[in-house]
């Protein structure tokens, strides 16, 4: 019956409306002041049951809860026969309730979405050797499962036989799908694009990787700040203390009237759920975007930073050295290439994997008589041809002329950093391409973008040479660059940073070897790529490493920051105004402060969710 | 020592998730300190003691509050 009677509360608050509406057609059409009277009271009993219940069920808790209130300021209501107040309370309150849940689940829905990623369902082996559909959570370590194409991976897991291409994007954020062998791993969550896999079970729930992120994001839009914390402790006590006073002032004043509206004007409802609506919101936007805050402490603290620390190698350039300028010598250019790609594709060498990953997917031809030469390159013979790819050492050693126009080229490109290739075909030097690690696309803007929403200062840490990390730097109008810094160097200049210069610095690194410094500096931001150490060291994680969430994650920090100042404020406004009308004012009844009351509940709500939608200005 | 999850209905209110946490904690057998109601999440997290109270008691006390109890694991 109590759970029945729980469970149709938004049908009982649209009986109360239909019976308060009954009510006052028979008395101003029909004159019926009587059947007013009974509608009402009729009214008044539905709609205050199940707030009586939630009442008497808080209380065995030793809670003293708003439904509290709300009886007994009914009940004193029914005292003094005002079955108009009593009927319209119990009816806002219960509409009110329904709105908020309705308005709560939506700034809730960017992370259930998120969750609602995660996998249902497995193809677990059973004792005879088929495989049957089990829920995920039947799933132990060890076990063997069966992925078709076009399912989702449902746990960390080895692959044991078959192979197939997996959609690993939802963890790595790499769009292109990785091939999965045996002995490959393959992650909860992602997609097996095509193909079919047995694999085995390593991790399950909660501890797959997939799974903490989930963990983590649903911990943190439950995390409370110290403000939070303290309107927590404050409502524990703010309820009864409303109680008390509505009993004081009704045993002084004699006037009943006066103290059941005190107990509905206390409500404390906007003040303790507008901080926490602003803060689901806002990591709810985040984790849709890429951007994982750690709580609501994070989130403040993070709106208030002024200097930024950099990684170099994997943060501020991608850590994988790829082909930046490339120059062709003579005809013929198209052959050479290709024989090029033919020779580099035999090689594991980071510059052959750049220079092939530039050509792009050729009709490889046949390689013979393949002579390595140690730091210089390799020769073979190409469609018969002898080619040679490789750094000036080794066309030097097949003595390849080398034109003033490509000496001129070598220089340039040495001198910003490029490691060279060359390749040469019958002797005749084709190709001369320079590869490095390159600054991320976009970087320099995200800078601007970073400073022009109140960071001051820009620094690299690396433990490159001086001479790459200052070029890196002049290229990017960093403020301070250092090379040769170890990453315990890297945490004690950021402590130098916080603590002797009083600076709120925020650390973006890779999250693997930089623990010290995300752990030192104020907000310690990893630039995961789904790595569970990432996940762990630091305050906020830009998923899929990329670097252009940085601004956003910076502007939806300060924005969430803003909202819940606006929520508190719009709270304490709510109640000043309302005690104030009880004061001053003649109008100021249990209805009207019911509405207001149910109002501003809404209204922090619906502010909340406006960070949903936050996104960066484009240009700025 | 047993860990629990407990996925609630949607939690509408803060006070709910103080009257959760004050139910599973006044159930002897549950580790007081463990008790973590996540009231946007709406899941309960607890640790308890299987020779003193089971799972079904303890989501029972939860569904007598009248929250609707969705799921629950241990683990």
């Amino acid at each position: 019956m109590k759970r029945f009677i729980l469970k149709s509360k938004s049908r009982i608050a649209l009986l109360c409306a239909l019976l308060i509406g009954a009510a006052f057609a028979s008395k101003l059409m029909f004159g019926k002041e009587e059947a007013a009277v009974l509608l009402l009271v009729a009214a008044s009993v539905l709609g205050v049951a199940p707030i009586v219940i939630q009442a008497i069920e808080a209380l065995k808790v030793k809670v003293v809860s708003i439904d509290l209130l709300v009886t007994i300021a009914v009940l004193g209501a029914f005292v003094i026969r005002n079955f108009e107040e009593s009927a319209i309370v119990t009816f806002l309150f219960l509409f009110g309730a329904f709105l908020e849940q309705r308005t709560l689940n939506k700034t809730r829905s960017a992370i259930k979405e998120l969750v609602e990623m995660a996998p249902q369902t497995a193809l677990k082996q059973n004792k005879d050797g088929d495989f049957e559909k089990v829920d995920v959570d039947e799933v132990d370590v060890g076990d063997v499962l069966l992925v078709k194409t076009g399912a989702k991976i449902p746990v960390d897991g080895t692959v044991l036989s078959g192979e197939g291409y997996v959609n690993e994007a939802s963890i790595t954020g790499e769009p292109l799908p990785v091939l999965k062998e045996k002995g490959a791993f393959v992650y909860a969550g992602t997609i097996l694009d095509n193909g079919t896999i047995q694999i085995v079970a390593d991790r399950v729930g909660e501890d797959t990787t997939f799974g903490k992120i989930i963990e983590l994001v649903e911990e943190a839009q439950d995390s409370k700040s110290k403000v939070e914390r303290f309107i927590d402790r404050f409502a524990r006590y703010y309820t009864p203390a409303v109680l008390l006073i509505g009993l004081v002032v009704g045993a002084f004043t004699r006037d009943l009237e006066l103290a059941v509206t005190i107990l509905v004007l206390g409500c404390p409802g906007a003040l303790v759920i507008g901080v926490p609506v602003s803060n689901v919101a806002g990591i709810g936007n985040g984790a849709k975007n890429g951007v994982l805050f750690k709580g609501s402490e994070v989130i403040g603290e993070f709106s208030r930073v002024d200097t930024i620390v950099f990684d170099k190698t994997g943060t501020l350039t991608t850590g994988v050295p790829s082909v930046s300028e490339k120059v062709y010598y003579g005809d013929n250019i198209e052959k050479a290439l290709l024989y090029l790609a033919s020779i580099e594709r035999e090689s594991d060498h980071p510059l052959a994997k750049a220079v092939l990953k530039e050509i792009g997917n050729a009709e490889f031809l046949p390689v013979e008589g393949t002579a390595v030469f140690k730091g210089e390159g390799i020769v073979a013979s190409v469609d018969g041809h002898r080619v040679a790819a490789g750094n000036l050492a080794l066309m030097e050693r097949e003595g390849v002329k080398i034109s003033q126009k490509a000496r001129e080229d070598i220089a340039r490109l040495e001198e910003k950093g490029n490691s060279l290739v060359m390749a040469a075909v019958d002797g005749e030097l084709k190709i001369l391409m320079g590869v490095r690690d390159q600054i991320r696309p976009g970087v320099k803007e995200n800078l601007i973008n970073l400073k022009k929403m109140g960071v001051k200062d820009f620094i690299m840490l690396s433990g490159d040479n001086k001479g790459t990390v200052e070029k890196v730097s002049r290229e990017l109008g960093l403020t301070e660059a250092h090379g040769n810094m170890l990453p315990e160097d890297k945490a004690d200049f950021i402590r130098r940073l916080t603590d002797d210069k009083g600076r709120v610095v925020a650390f973006v690194g890779d999250g693997i070897n930089d623990s010290p410094s995300l752990a030192t500096a104020n907000i310690g931001i990893a630039m995961g790529r789904g790595t569970d150490v990432a996940i762990e060291t630091s305050d906020v994680v830009l998923m899929n490493s990329d670097f252009s969430k940085l601004p956003h994650a910076l502007g939806l920090a300060k924005a969430t920051a803003r909202n819940m100042r606006q929520n508190i404020y719009i709270a304490v406004g709510v109640v000043v105004f309302l005690l104030a009308g009880v004061i001053f004012s003649e109008w100021m009844n249990m209805s009207v402060g019911m509405f207001v009351h149910e109002g501003s509940i809404l209204a922090v709500i619906l502010n909340g969710m406006r960070l949903l939608r936050f996104k960066l200005k484009k240009k700025i | 020592m047993k860990k629990a999850t407990i996925q609630l209905e949607t939690l509408a209110c803060p006070s709910c998730a103080l009257k959760i946490e004050g139910a599973a904690k006044a159930l002897d057998g549950v580790v007081k300190d463990s008790v973590k109601v996540l009231f946007n999440a709406s899941k309960v997290k607890l640790e308890f003691y299987e020779s003193k109270v089971s799972l079904e008691d303890i989501v029972k006390a939860i569904e007598a509050l009248g929250y609707e109890v969705v799921k629950w694991q241990t683990n």
